[in-house]
């Protein structure tokens, strides 16, 4: 059952309705007016809307290097193909541009276009502008970048080691970023305590990818150097000034509109911003508009990524389980570059560290380093998921230590209904809730007596089946201010004050009579015009379809501030309240100037039913529409010095949002909702397969102003959390080659893998926002991935590996290690083997017999023009040395295709032995290197070919093709030697295998 | 790249690589004419060449069922199809669905559009229209599927909005079925 405590409608609650007794809307599951256009295909987003006549399309060279200096770039032949316009490469970006802003003070410059030094794998190196995309990535393929690969940085432990390569050297070391803080008296409290227990954990890098990728159209009015871009940008505008400066014009020369649909967010189209500020770059030197459109592979490469952070908590506890203290290290891996409005992700919970506990004393170090990896951004969930799996570890490692229920624990600490609003250690301002009472809710609705006797049943039947807890607090609404956590009070002071959470909205009457609502919140998905239709029709009293809502956002024309946007769940409590004070105010101005023709004081005047009369007089009523259109008509007719009403336009600022404080005491979000999730997982022993047999959800997100639309912002939540704690992760080589490139490598989970959740509701309207609502659609991916952990802990008995929990790292566990395989016969290839530097290791070995004496045979192996014919996709092969040659390669992987300059030596010659044959290429998929062995034997037919080879492959091709590389790789030296049987007078080859595409169709079954 | 055995007639090797060529498809019961270079995808040509935008793009290799439309009937990936493929073809998109380009979409949908609607199946509606092509061809051979039979043929689709809870409920619904768990339900959710 859907439990809800508290029922609200319009007539109980005096600010939202006109207090008529019509029923309000508000409050009610409308179904959405986004969806009639969604459906039927009209809805138009970015990629849908017309470009300017004459627009060119851009495509990225990308860097295929973790990190590496660039020595040169050579755009000459890319400018040759036909369609071409123009090439736009780093030498464009500082002429026109400059580096974007960093948020603490730190010399490391991150441009639109790499400079000198390429960061991680995918940062943009140059930019292909054409008539058609086509044409433009055919020329990346001629743009030659020649670089000097240097030591990649690729985990955390390496970032924190002083020696490693500093990938900002200006800065010294890759650590950028450290600070402590200290709340209350936390040495005290752990020299009292019976005893500390102490987690370590570390949480991966992962993002939401919505199903939409980042589109930007950008044009450049040269006589006003002036930019207009149109792009699926999500907020925080924020962000606006920063692109404005990276442009250098100030932010009314850079004219930002969003489409009216966006094909999801979840925070990562904050990261388009540098692509904007790329784009109007590139339409500012070829001197006409530009359209980009991020294909899925750059997405997932080098859109964006959730932090992965490395975290210590010890907990200073009493022997009931009671928590006095806590101690945290955390360490952030931002990526290459500390791209805005990073480090949010570090303390964007700074003022709820201590989750729904009431623990007084608190010591924090945060560590903030770069990586050689995708810069990271906003991600639903933004720090809480790191934040909470930690925590909730720890509560849980607290009862596994002193041998209490983990349910107990939780209650013992959980904050008291009575201590609301409830200051936290650092500062933030807990609203409203009684989480006690919400927890036994829980208990008793989602059946727990029930899951704890399934559980039983099952470990009877000997099999592995665990429950886990986990208790949340979800921020929403963020304070502008909490960044500057970051900076030392001295350091704030100079920077000037920064707090608030601004929200916008525009609500106005037409000569008509109808009602539009504008507001700055950039939907991508939400439903925000739904909810805007209810909040607004109640405040005049008409019906939903009497309201148009228009959520597209032009920064040259409407109401806007840097809170704009869509993240940090501000929506419901923010927009919506704004969008209710704008109504409110443009409804009392109405009552003001009609009140006299109703013979009545503006007070008593009420709006309902689509009319306007006195309260004591209803049946003397004036329909709205003549009310509203009035001002239009005859503005001439209003009382003296009082202007018509027909337009209202409010900024809401959350009150208790101030700036951190001297002492570093920060309320980091306006809203806190409370979150208490149990479930019950099964793993399978053969597998290590883990199976969520019931996951129960309890929510406190104040008032709910659609419960419809909730319920589906906690099944996405929930979704994204399931991803995350069971099969996501973006992968890198130890050597920073990017690994998981496909929706076939980036595991994204499907109607099989995601579980419908037990939903139970309580509200306590939040006293700090207009409509008591608060934010709800983040929490399962703060609460869920740290409750199926404890749930599998549960299960194994033990510790868990580190997320996503996938079968193999759980079989692991559960299993002994294998014994070693049995060397396989002839012909055989090894599965693909971590490498030494970690990209993706391929080996294996076979023999052929050949019908020809070894001389011939190696006598073609020595002849340039022979080998040239043997090895596939050869174009041209020169020789550059003594047995040395330089090959062009086209070599084509699952779905890429790739043109490589390969350098190939023979060695260790031993004719008619013996010999080595090695080669290493790169092109603008990657970097392939591998050596082959290969001896000749006398026998009967003529000669025994045996081979033994080892490669590796990075960039995109190890990126994309990750599954196909094995199959790939025989395929080809199959084919080198069938070729080489062939030369060698031997039998025809056998027919070709079906190509790889077929065959991946086939696997995908689509193939019919 | 080889040529799909999904297309009944082979490309033939005698298009020129770089040459546009006139291809005709009857699009959601239209002649319509456009030109394609052989190396186009269908789902390019759909949504830039005939404008027909309504087939959303989300990978572009295969996995996301974004594009999906039915050619001849079948539900297909648009961006696994080269537009010389579907030569000749009759190609149904979302836009078909309905008589919804005639005016406001109240009252024209399907049902299954408009169960999707009830059951909020949908966010950002990136998904949808792959989503309710394959529907279209699935159920009109599997009129009444079991929910683990809809859940495994909805797994060649991803939808990152909804958690795909909306999406089975409203197809349940609309075959005459009540989904075995729903969120406010206090039985166990087994998938
Ligand atoms: S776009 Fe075709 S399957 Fe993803
Ligand atoms: S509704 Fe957004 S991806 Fe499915």
């Amino acid at each position: 059952m859907t439990v809800m405590r508290t029922v609200w409608n319009g007539a109980a609650d005096p600010k939202a309705a006109a207090g008529t007794g019509a029923p309000a809307l508000v409050g009610r599951p409308m179904p959405r007016v986004e969806d009639g256009a969604l459906l039927t295909g009209v809805a138009r987003y970015a990629d849908d809307l017309p470009a300017k006549p004459g627009t060119l399309h851009a495509a990225i060279l990308r860097s295929p290097h973790a990190h590496a200096e660039i020595l040169g770039v050579d755009t000459a032949a890319a400018l040759a193909v036909p369609g071409v316009a123009a090439v736009v490469t780093g030498t464009d970006a500082q002429r026109v541009a400059s580096p974007f802003l960093v948020g603490v003070r730190a010399p490391m410059e991150h441009w639109c276009l790499a400079v000198d030094r390429v960061r991680h794998v995918g940062e943009p190196v140059a930019v292909v502008l054409a008539d058609s995309r086509y044409q433009a990535e055919d020329a990346l393929d001629r743009i030659a970048v020649r670089y000097r690969p240097l030591p990649p940085v690729t985990s955390i432990v390496q970032a924190l080691d002083p020696a490693s390569e500093p990938l900002h050297p200006a800065l010294g070391s890759n650590l950028v970023n450290s600070r402590s803080f200290r709340y209350g008296d936390p040495e005290a409290a752990f020299a009292r305590a019976d005893r500390s227990v102490s987690v370590e954990v570390e949480f991966p890098r992962n993002s939401c990818t919505p199903m939409e990728c980042f589109v930007v159209l950008a044009d450049h009015d040269a006589a006003e150097d002036a930019y207009e871009v149109l792009s699926n940008f999500s907020g925080p505008f924020a962000v606006h000034p920063v692109m404005a400066r990276a442009l250098k014009v100030p932010g009314s020369r850079l004219r930002l509109k969003t489409p009216p649909h966006s094909g999801g967010s979840f925070g990562n189209k904050q990261a388009v911003f540098p692509y904007i500020v790329l784009m109007a770059v590139c339409a500012r030197v070829a001197g006409r508009p530009v359209k980009w459109v991020e294909d899925r592979l750059e997405h997932l490469m080098a859109a964006t990524s959730a932090t992965a952070r490395r975290m210590r908590i010890d907990a200073a506890v009493e022997a009931d389980g009671r928590v006095l203290a806590l101690r945290m290290e955390q360490t952030e891996d931002c990526g290459a570059y500390l791209r805005a409005p990073e480090p949010a992700s570090l303390y964007r919970n700074h003022g709820n560290l201590t989750g729904a506990y009431d623990i007084p004393n608190l010591a924090v170090t945060n560590r903030i380093v770069v990586t050689n990896k995708t810069p990271t951004g906003l991600n639903r969930g933004f720090g809480g998921g790191q934040l909470y799996y930690g925590l909730e570890r720890l509560m849980n490692r607290v009862a596994v230590e002193l041998g209490l229920d983990p349910l107990d624990v939780i209650r013992r600490n959980l904050v008291a209904a009575e201590a609301m609003p409830y200051r936290t250690a650092s500062g933030g301002s807990l609203d409203s809730g009684d989480y006690p009472a919400t927890l036994e809710e829980a208990v008793r609705d989602g059946a727990l007596d029930a899951l704890k006797a399934r559980r039983d049943a099952r470990r009877a039947e000997g099999r592995l089946y665990g429950i886990g807890y986990a208790a949340v607090v979800e921020p929403s609404i963020s304070n502008m201010g909490y960044i500057t956590t970051v900076l030392t009070a001295e350091e704030r002071r100079k920077a000037g004050p920064k707090n608030g959470a601004q929200a916008t909205a525009s609500v106005a009457v037409d000569p008509t009579g109808g009602v539009s609502v504008h507001v700055s919140s950039a939907p991508q998905g939400q439903g925000h015009r739904t909810v805007l239709a209810q909040v607004v029709a109640d405040v005049f009293g008409l019906r939903f379809e009497d309201v148009r809502v228009n959520t597209d956002l032009d920064t040259g024309k409407d109401a806007w501030s840097i809170a704009s946007g869509n993240y940090s769940s501000r929506f419901a409590g923010a927009v919506a309240g704004a969008a209710q004070v704008a109504a409110t105010r443009l409804r009392d101005r109405m009552a003001a100037l009609v009140a006299g023709s109703l013979n009545s004081r503006p007070e008593e005047v009420r709006f309902a039913g689509g009319k306007v009369f006195a309260a004591g007089n209803p049946d003397n009523a004036l329909s709205f529409s003549r009310v509203a259109a009035a001002g239009h008509w005859a503005p001439g007719t209003l009382p003296d010095g009082r202007e018509a009403a027909l337009r209202e336009t409010a900024f809401w600022t959350p009150e208790p949002l101030k700036a951190p404080t001297d002492a570093d005491y920060i309320n980091s979000s306006a809203c806190y909702g409370f979150i208490f999730d149990f479930c019950g997982v099964e793993i399978d022993r053969d597998t290590g397969a883990v199976r969520i047999d019931r996951y129960v959800t309890m929510h406190d997100a104040g008032r709910l102003l659609n419960p419809l639309l909730v319920e589906g912002q906690i099944l996405g939540g929930f979704a994204h959390a399931v991803g995350a704690a069971l099969y996501e992760e973006y992968a890198y080589g130890d050597d920073g080659r990017f690994l998981s490139g496909t929706f076939a490598d980036y595991l994204v989970p499907t109607a099989c893998e995601v579980p419908v959740p037990v939903i139970l509701h309580r509200e306590s309207p939040s006293p700090v926002t207009p409509l008591g609502a608060k934010g709800v659609g983040e929490g399962n991916c703060m609460s869920t991935p740290a409750c199926l952990a404890n749930a599998v802990a549960d299960a194994l008995g033990g510790p868990v590996p580190s997320l996503p929990l996938t079968p193999a790292k759980i079989a692991a566990l559960i299993h002994p290690p294998e014994p070693p395989r049995p060397a396989g016969p002839a012909g055989a290839v090894a599965a693909p083997a971590p490498s030494a530097s970690g990209g993706r290791g391929l080996s294996g070995e076979g023999s052929r017999e050949v019908p020809a004496p070894p001389e011939q045979v190696w006598a073609i192996l020595l002849d340039p023009k022979e080998l040239a014919a043997l090895l596939p996709g050869c174009e041209a092969l020169d020789r550059a040395g003594p047995d040395a040659y330089r090959a062009e390669v086209v070599v084509g992987i699952g779905p890429v295709r790739g043109r490589y300059t390969a350098e190939v030596a023979l060695s260790d010659l031993d004719p008619p032995r013996s010999l080595t044959l090695s080669g290493s290429g790169s092109s603008a998929l990657g970097t392939g290197r591998g050596t082959g062995h290969v001896t000749l034997e006398r026998t009967a037919g003529g000669t025994r070919v045996t081979y033994r080879y080892s490669a590796e492959v990075g960039g995109k091709v190890a990126a994309v093709g990750g599954r196909m590389l094995d199959s790939a790789s025989r395929l080809l030296i199959g084919q080198f030697f069938e070729k080489l049987v062939a030369r060698a007078g031997g039998a025809p080859a056998p027919a070709e295998r079906p190509g790889l595409l077929a065959r991946l169709l086939r696997f995908l079954g689509l193939n019919r | 790249m080889p040529p799909l055995k999904s297309a009944a007639t082979p490309v033939a090797s005698v298009l020129a690589a770089d040459a546009r060529h006139t291809v005709t498809v009857v699009l959601n019961g239209t002649p319509r004419t456009g030109q394609a270079h052989p190396r186009l995808l269908l789902s390019d040509f759909l949504r830039h060449e005939l404008g027909a935008h309504g087939t959303r793009v989300g990978c572009e290799h295969g996995v996301c069922g974004a594009c999906t439309v039915r050619i001849d009937g079948v539900a297909q990936r648009a961006c696994l199809t080269l537009a010389v493929q579907a030569d000749g073809r009759r190609i149904d998109t979302v836009e078909g669905l309905s008589q919804s380009n005639q005016g406001p979409t109240e009252g024209r949908m399907t049902a299954l559009q408009e169960a999707f609607r009830r059951h909020h199946a949908l966010q950002c509606g990136f998904c949808t229209a792959g989503i309710l092509m394959s529907l279209s061809d699935y159920l009109g051979r599997n009129p009444k599927p079991t929910e683990e039979e809809l859940r495994d043929m909805l797994s060649g689709h991803l939808c990152r909005c909804t958690g795909y809870a909306g999406i089975v409920r409203a197809v349940m619904d609309v075959t005459g079925q009540a989904a075995a768990c729903d969120t406010r339900s206090g039985e166990a959710a087994h998938v």
